[in-house]
């Protein structure tokens, strides 16, 4: 775990690297496509954001100047399955938006939604060293926060404080330079499999780019497709993508909760699939102009020619209803968004004051979705498209582009995380020269 | 019935991955450092090159310089930059000469071979010549203006006879000081640096000026007056001018000059002093012996 502080906090300074660069790639692997973004960093307020909030919610700092997907080959449930195909899909999406750009970038923030993420919530709490709470305070609470065992084999990918206490105050924000005795932190820990960051750093390294930052899609969907109030209040963002559905749950402009169901659209493709015996691609297509999941009389009527290509006149000549469709595509719908109910209800959702639910991701614009939702998830489900931001091209505006948004987003203002703060001089090792320097600075 | 025509579903579009070579080649041309190298190193190193093997060979860079030698010739010795004719102003026929001697030109020649600055100065440094200035003036023509120098005086030196202005320039020689009757005679060591004062000293003698044969230096700081009987005033080498003014009124008033005197000495101005001669002392020693 301390490795893993280490390449965050290397990471942490090679985004800043980038930021200065001016340009920066958004790498969204998922299941079913491989999106890339490429962003310039020169906006009006890249030297003069000293107010906290800038003009469009300081989005207008970067620009899309490059925007490209491909066919996602070799990524299965959101996890790199096959490394040269996910090495070439990544060079394909990386390439293009090269050239749409014309610019070369080096550095490249990525967003991932497998790995079977674990959600911890911490809390910490220390005794304020002198008056006031410095930023080493808040380095000492963050440090104090028992870290559950997370088991074999698995990392942080977030580590979010995301409420701090001061005495029996709740709900600060920044605590820094308050007067109070005691702090109390609560921390979302995040965590997935450590193979699946090592793989898809290998097939970024492999196509001679340098990860800046790594995030959740789900994280990234909820920033870009849930609006602010939202946030604030409470809500629950539902990315339904290819090979998984990620669900992130946001309260006070944190994320306080995170998991994945690992479905997706790619099961109702297979079972398309299976069920019309056609090519999962023709599966894909059919799903995708006729699917749907609220059957109507109409659709008894409408007849979907499936085809095939075998030479036998009665196997190539199928046709099936739309309703037959429904009837296939309904089942997995239905069930995958009961899995997700069953994760919401198992991270106490329904205790949130607000209990809005937003479906993103390219899985959820299957029509009818949101009357579906609404039977299975409560009566606050609503679609959600990601922000718009500056020169992202329309082809790139839809549902299934809210994590790669969301990361451009984050990449712009990223959330301070527990390694962006100082290790208190305590956790150095005794005899450490940064123990002494820290000393020092801390004394005079 | 079944189309004889085959409804495919179109083929699903095509995003092939670029190959590992052809992506990192893409990268290495998206890099600016490399583009400028590229789009500016390569030409200059190409035609550098091709320059640099077409000169290796001997034949080649003579034909490039006759081709640069003929085409300037051939420019320079156009109509329009041709110089025909000299034409000297303000200078009498006898100087006119002599800038016509020494100006080496052979015209018609072209204005592109003619060093005016050179020419400028080899006029000026003729002695006659006080200032000189030389162009080309439209229609082919190579004007010299120069100012002559006025001679004010006839000087005597080891050489001869020569004619000198106000400056003390020496101009030219003279045969006989009778061609130039008009210019007073100045002569003796230093003479010309007090030019000034020797001609003052002239002006000055009124009356005495059709007897003066000249002036004369003396010593480099003092000035005698020649008259053409012989006879000699020395004056004072302070204010020379009034002594020489009390010789003429004592001239006039006494007729000092008519009498058997052979040195009027002023050169103390409290005591001027005559000295006469042998003859004429002789004479009155007898007088005064008779008159006791």
């Amino acid at each position: 775990m301390r490795d893993f502080y280490q390449s965050q906090r290397a990471m942490r300074n090679m985004r800043q690297a980038a930021m200065q660069r001016g340009v920066v790639a958004i790498l969204d692997v998922g299941s079913s496509k491989i999106a890339c973004l490429v962003l310039r960093f020169d906006g009006p307020e890249q030297f003069g954001d000293s107010d906290g909030v800038g003009s469009m919610a300081g989005q207008s700092s970067f620009r899309v100047i490059g925007a490209a997907t491909t066919r996602s080959r070799g990524v299965r449930f959101g996890e790199v399955d096959a490394m040269a195909e996910t090495e070439r899909a990544i060079r394909t999406a990386v390439q293009a938006a090269q050239k749409m750009a014309n610019v070369r970038v080096d550095h490249v923030i990525a967003c991932l939604s497998g790995g079977r993420p674990r959600s911890y919530g911490l809390d910490g709490q220390v005794d304020v060293m002198g008056q006031t709470v410095t930023e080493g305070d808040i380095g000492r609470v963050l440090a104090d926060c028992e870290v559950p065992d997370i088991g074999e084999g698995r990392e942080v990918l977030h580590a979010q404080p995301i409420n701090f206490a001061l005495d029996h105050r709740s709900g600060l924000a920044d605590p820094r330079g308050q007067i109070g005795s005691v702090l109390t932190t609560d921390m979302h820990l995040m965590t997935i499999e450590d193979s699946v960051i090592e793989n898809l750093l290998y097939c970024i390294k492999r196509c001679d780019l340098e990860l800046a930052g790594i995030a959740s899609s789900a994280y990234a969907a909820g920033i870009s497709s849930l609006v602010e109030d939202e946030q604030e209040l409470g809500a629950a963002c539902i990315d339904m993508g290819g090979g998984s559905t990620g669900i992130s749950i946001f309260m006070r402009k944190h994320m306080i909760y995170s998991d994945c169901v690992r479905m997706g659209g790619d099961h109702v493709t297979s079972d398309i699939s299976m069920g019309l015996q056609v090519a999962p691609a023709m599966a894909e297509r059919i799903k995708t102009f006729y699917g749907g999941v609220l059957a109507t009389g109409m659709d008894d009527r409408e007849m979907i020619e499936v085809g095939a290509d075998t030479g036998d006149w009665e196997r190539d000549r199928r046709t099936v209803s739309r309703a037959e469709l429904i009837g296939i595509m309904r089942p997995r719908v239905e069930e995958i968004l009961e899995e997700v109910r069953v994760r919401l209800d198992a991270a106490g959702f329904e205790h949130l004051p607000s209990q809005q639910i937003v479906l993103t991701g390219g899985g959820s614009q299957i029509p009818g979705l949101d009357g579906l939702a609404t039977k299975i998830l409560g009566q606050q489900v609503r679609l959600g498209r990601p922000l718009r931001v500056q020169g992202l091209p329309q082809a790139a505006t839809g549902s299934a582009f809210s994590a790669a948004v969301g990361l451009s987003l984050f990449a712009a203002h990223p959330q301070d995380e527990w390694w962006d703060f100082d290790i208190p001089a305590e956790k150095y090792p005794a005899r450490s020269f940064k123990r002494a320097v820290r000393w020092f600075r801390e004394n005079w | 019935m079944r189309p004889l025509k085959a409804t495919r579903p179109a083929p699903p579009k095509r995003d092939p991955a670029p190959s590992r070579m052809h992506y990192r080649y893409q990268r290495l041309m998206l890099t600016p450092g490399f583009r400028k190298l590229l789009r500016v190193g390569v030409p200059v190193l190409v035609i550098g090159g091709l320059i640099a093997g077409w000169s290796a060979r001997e034949a080649n860079r003579q034909m490039v310089a006759d081709a640069y030698a003929n085409t300037k010739s051939q420019i320079q010795q156009r109509d329009e930059f041709m110089v025909k004719v000299m034409a000297v102003d303000g200078a009498d026929d006898v100087l006119a000469g002599d800038i016509r001697t020494v100006l080496p030109a052979e015209f018609p020649t072209s204005s592109f071979d003619l060093d005016l600055e050179q020419m400028r100065q080899t006029v000026a440094a003729l002695p006659a010549v006080a200032e000189a200035s030389l162009r080309v003036r439209p229609g082919g023509i190579l004007q010299v203006n120069v100012t002559q120098r006025v001679p004010v005086a006839v000087f005597r030196g080891p050489e001869g006879l020569k004619l000198i202005d106000a400056d003390g320039v020496l101009i030219q020689n003279i045969i006989a000081r009778g061609d130039r009757s008009d210019l007073p005679l100045i002569t003796g060591d230093g003479a010309r640096e007090a030019l000034t004062e020797g001609l003052e000293i002239y002006a000055t003698a009124g009356p005495l000026a059709l007897r003066m044969r000249g002036v004369v230096r003396m010593g480099e700081r003092r000035w005698d007056v020649i008259l053409d009987s012989g006879q000699r005033i020395l004056l004072p080498h302070t204010n020379p001018v009034p002594a020489f003014e009390r010789v003429v009124a004592l001239n006039q008033a006494q007729d000092l000059l008519e009498r058997d005197v052979a040195v009027v000495d002023m050169r103390h101005p409290t005591r001027p002093t005559i000295r006469l001669n042998e003859q004429a002392v002789t004479s009155l020693r007898e007088i005064n012996a008779a008159a006791q």
